[in-house]
């Protein structure tokens, strides 16, 4: 009789021949980049594709570290939560990226000392100083209250994932596949993003504005998404790579209708100036990512030839 | 630039990576509350046939519920399916009527097939 079944039953493979998989501990894991050809496109210039992968690794991995600096401080448990998965999802697609950009070019991982484990992907993330650095400044900035850091999840996730899809038909396999993955994370970062801008635009005087205010904050930064660098020029000819300039449109199709069903103005401010004429992706910061390296980095650096 | 929404609460922007549109209430004038309504949350796995009840969470509304039930209990590759229900709307049967609701069934063997013998090759019985 089956009165007394478990209803978490039908949930994993106890019929399937050699399935021990138990409901608890998650079932069915895939890993993104099997049977993908790690090769190099022809005609493709490794140092170019490995420049490109660090600009999309490290927006990845700088926008990761600010969401993580929310776990146990969100305002309830769910967003809690959900912060720290859209931290994960980034982390996961910084560390492909830069263990393509380790492949691609291995001249760009900082060398470490004689015997150490540390993988090239780590050495890129913990042991690169501030101006090695190429993500855009919008991912460094502080994070500000939750309002400031939902619009910058806007517009952040909205414009990574333009480019991704377009990424989806690279040249290069490997950056196909992080791209596949990548969009269907970025898209539920944008849903996310864009309901919690619907409901502080909507919900109290108060939230509203503070979203106003943190849209003041971040909207300047916007501009330097659309930059079109020489190597995002060098690998968008090559075929591997996306130039930012061509999502601009599209980018500003969601960023329109975002501001607009929620009844709130978008800011008419001028964007944040070039610092002797470069930007993040020059390796130009501002003073917060000095900040954001000592705390990331200060326990890897410590230990170079640790074992994790 | 996009098209009206047909019918659906999301901008179609290729219909996916929905931007909504509808269905956050207009709280502006309302006195703000304290806490959140609560949601009970049921999941569909991928090999199951129904939906299972995993928890409960609070949320701004009906949407977003469904997005911290995505965020909070599928994070293990759990489900397919979810179904959020605010947990007033649920009508629960009251501790104090549990022997005039459950205890007459507990004397009345006919109702349980045992008499039967079921071959082995049929499964889930």
């Amino acid at each position: 009789m089956s009165d007394h079944d478990s209803v978490y039953d039908g949930l994993v493979g106890h019929d399937l021949p050699g399935d021990d998989s138990r409901w608890a501990f998650g079932t069915d894991f895939e890993d993104p980049l099997a049977g993908v050809d790690t090769t190099l496109p022809e005609g493709v210039d490794g140092a170019a594709l490995a420049a490109y992968c660090l600009m999309l690794g490290d927006d990845a991995l700088v926008h990761s570290h600010r969401l993580s600096q929310w776990a146990s401080n969100a305002p309830d448990l769910e967003e809690d939560i959900a912060l720290a998965n859209v931290a994960l999802d980034l982390l996961g697609q910084a560390r492909l990226l830069l263990a393509r950009a380790a492949a691609a070019d291995p001249g760009v991982v900082p060398p470490l000392p004689e015997g150490s484990p540390v993988p090239p992907e780590d050495a890129l993330a913990f042991f690169r100083d501030e101006a090695a650095f190429r993500n855009v400044r919008l991912v460094e900035a502080e994070n500000g209250d939750f309002a400031v850091t939902m619009v910058r999840l806007l517009l952040a996730s909205t414009h990574r994932l333009a480019v991704l899809q377009r990424l989806t038909t690279s040249r290069d396999q490997v950056l196909a596949a992080i791209a596949a993955k990548g969009v269907k994370e970025l898209t539920y970062h944008r849903d996310l993003a864009g309901r919690w801008f619907l409901t502080l635009a909507r919900g109290t005087a108060e939230s509203r504005r503070r979203l106003e205010a943190g849209l003041a904050l971040v909207w300047p930064m916007r501009e330097e998404l659309r930059r079109t660098h020489p190597v995002e020029r060098t690998v968008a000819e090559q075929g591997v790579g996306v130039d930012p300039a061509e999502v601009a449109d599209e980018v500003d199709v969601v960023l329109e209708q975002v501001p607009a069903v929620s009844g709130v103005e978008r800011p008419a401010l001028p964007p944040v100036g070039l610092v002797a004429g470069g930007a993040g992706r020059e390796g130009r910061h501002t003073e917060a990512m000095g900040r954001l390296l000592a705390e990331m980095q200060v326990v890897a650096r410590a230990h170079p030839t640790g074992r994790w | 630039m996009s098209d009206q929404p047909q019918g659906e609460d999301f901008a179609a922007e290729g219909g996916h990576g929905a931007v909504p549109l509808e269905g956050v209430p207009t709280g502006l004038d309302e006195q703000p509350r304290g806490e959140w309504p609560l949601y009970e949350v049921f999941v569909r796995g991928k090999r199951g046939l129904n939906h299972v009840h995993v928890g409960s969470l609070h949320a701004a509304d009906d949407q977003m519920a469904v997005r911290h039930a995505r965020d909070v209990y599928t994070r293990r590759n759990e489900g397919v399916s979810i179904w959020v229900v605010r947990a007033d709307l649920v009508t629960a049967s009251s501790p104090d009527e549990k022997d005039p609701l459950f205890a007459p069934a507990g004397d009345k063997v006919y109702r349980h097939p045992t008499f039967y013998s079921i071959p082995d090759d049929v499964p889930h019985m």
